[in-house]
């Protein structure tokens, strides 16, 4: 099962990077372009503040599902518009190998680029705006990135898949995916909106304090719940017979 | 591996209100190059998904090299190699590309990957394009490369859904040729669904002729043409009617007609043919052509009985 993944996600970050005009043209815009922005320019930019913000872990931890969310669209049905769904699906590969291959080079891709800015982006303020000491985000930080950061990438490669599953084109995919994001980033809006004044100021406790540790949990854990129920539905909906006639 | 490594007892699939594949019994022996007759849409297509495990049939059961289908579709998969009705290349990556990932799909041993890969791209001609992307490529070099991946693995058994559909009349052949070459030398069992007759003819030992979804005829090509009779095509001139005549009152033949500068002559079942062509030029009948029925005269025969038969038609 192992070697099967590796192979999927091989050929998957390879279709990735020619998709972009050639290998150097795809290493460049899906790899470099995010990490100068990510790891370099806002940093530089930025400062030391950089380092410090409490936003960093919010925002570092949620970009893989902007960065998996552009390109999960593509997996199935980009596939079954290309023709090659068949006869990848008349090897002898199995069905999770063929679906959680698809999940791991999406998931892959978004955290891994996530970290990468994230040490870069250290580097970077290091070595652009010297400080007496060295510059280090918290433990709490790097722990929020690197776990928030693939439980986001999962929930965006699972959802996406789940959909890309279902949609006869990549632009319907792509449609779908992008107004299933608005409706999250909307609906959380509207929810904080939403609260009472008191709920408000127990939001804010929950995030300061003795309190952040726990909240940070219950918060992973709801994402994995959510992670596990999507990939559940990918599984359940992924069918040889289904895939081929759909 | 079992002698026979295909067979179906009462195949049915049905889409909705359609019975793509009616009632199908067939049986492939091992080595045997099997032709899989019809016209578009006769159920070709869906029959080999079903032998691959990638559709459920709706009744009726199948064994691929004594696997159940589809119970046991992955063990099928994991023997058998496959060029289905689109090519199915990566048109972004190289000829070595698509080959690579396919063998890794395979487990081949990095070693053995590579020297099959360069021994089936020498064959087929491409070794000196492999590291172009083959979306640049003509359909007829990217079907060679897909009969590549199907062979890529050494399968006991390959499903080839119409390989030269769509080729130009000099990609057709060279396709054919090298097909049959590679067959020959790795020995395996091909399950060929194809609408072109003179393709079957060529390379298949065995011919199933299918319409609607059902089987009309099963054999050798030759025994399938005994089977509707021994035809003729005679293109003559100087043919009167009392040549005509005499050639009417002759044992062998079972009937003759002149239309359109053309003498059809249907021959008695073991008649030859010689004795007739012997006896109109000693009539001074000028010969400028004999065609004995081919494969496509006996389809198309099948073809029309199935539509004056059909309850539908």
């Amino acid at each position: 099962m192992l070697a099967d993944l590796v192979t999927i996600v091989w050929k998957e970050w390879k279709e990735l990077l020619l998709s972009r005009g050639g290998l150097r043209g795809g290493l460049v815009s899906t790899i470099g372009i995010p990490l100068v922005m990510l790891g370099i320019y806002l940093p530089w930019q930025n400062g030391p503040e950089w380092v410090t913000t409490p936003l960093l872990p919010v925002a570092w931890s949620w970009l893989p599902l902007l960065l998996v969310g552009a390109l999960v669209a593509d997996s199935f049905a980009g596939e079954r518009e290309r023709k090659t769904l068949e006869t990848l699906l008349a090897s002898r590969l199995s069905d999770r190998a063929i679906l959680f291959g698809k999940m791991a080079a999406l998931a892959g891709y978004g955290w891994g680029l996530a970290v990468s800015s994230l040490l870069l982006g250290t580097v970077t303020v290091n070595a652009l705006h010297r400080q007496e000491r060295l510059l280090l985000p918290g433990a709490n930080t790097v722990a929020v990135i690197v776990v928030f950061g693939l439980l986001s990438s999962l929930l965006a490669a699972s959802g996406g898949v789940l959909i890309s599953l279902r949609a006869t084109s990549v632009r319907q995919a792509a449609q779908i995916n992008s107004l299933a994001m608005l409706a999250l980033i909307l609906g959380a809006v509207a929810l904080a909106k939403s609260l009472p004044p008191s709920w408000g100021a127990r939001l804010a406790a929950a995030f300061t304090g003795p309190n952040l540790v726990r909240t940070e949990l219950v918060a992973a854990a709801g994402l994995i719940v959510i992670d596990a129920a999507l990939i559940a539905g990918a599984v359940a909906r992924f069918q040889r017979a289904r895939l081929i006639l759909d | 591996m079992p002698e026979i490594v295909i067979r179906t007892e009462a195949l049915t699939r049905d889409f909705d209100a359609l019975r793509a594949v009616d009632n199908l019994n067939l049986e492939v022996p091992a080595g045997t190059i099997f032709g899989f007759l019809g016209p578009n849409g006769s159920g070709k297509t869906t029959t080999i998904r079903m032998l691959l495990g990638l559709l459920e049939p709706s009744a009726g059961r199948a064994e691929v090299l004594g696997f159940d289908v589809p119970r046991q579709a992955d063990e099928i998969r994991l023997r058998a190699g496959a060029l289905l009705e689109h090519h199915g290349l990566y048109e972004r990556f190289s000829a070595w590309d698509n080959l690579e990932f396919y063998g890794r799909v395979w487990r081949l041993p990095r070693r053995e990957r590579h020297a099959r890969i360069e021994e089936l791209l020498r064959r087929l001609d491409l070794w000196e394009r492999r590291r172009e992307a083959v979306g640049r490529w003509s359909r007829g070099m990217k079907q060679k490369l897909a009969v590549a991946r199907a062979l890529l693995h050494r399968p006991q058994i390959v499903f080839l859904d119409e390989p030269t559909a769509g080729l130009d009349p000099v990609a057709a052949p060279s396709l054919r040729q090298d097909l049959a070459g590679l067959v020959q030398r790795e020995g395996v069992t091909v399950f060929l669904t194809t609408h072109n007759l003179a393709e079957a003819e060529k390379l298949c030992h065995l011919v199933a002729v299918i319409s609607a979804g059902r089987l009309l005829a099963l054999g050798r090509p030759d025994e399938l043409r005994a089977r509707a009779g021994l035809r003729a095509e005679i293109a003559a001139r100087l043919v009167d009617e009392t040549t005509l005549d005499a050639l009417r009152r002759r044992a062998e033949i079972a009937a003759a007609e002149w239309r359109d500068g053309r003498l059809l002559v249907e021959l008695h079942p073991g008649a030859e043919l010689a004795g007739v062509i012997a006896m109109l030029v000693e009539s001074g009948v000028r010969i400028e052509e004999v065609r004995k029925a081919s494969l496509e005269d006996v389809f198309l025969t099948l073809i029309e009985e199935e539509k004056r038969c059909s309850p539908t038609s």
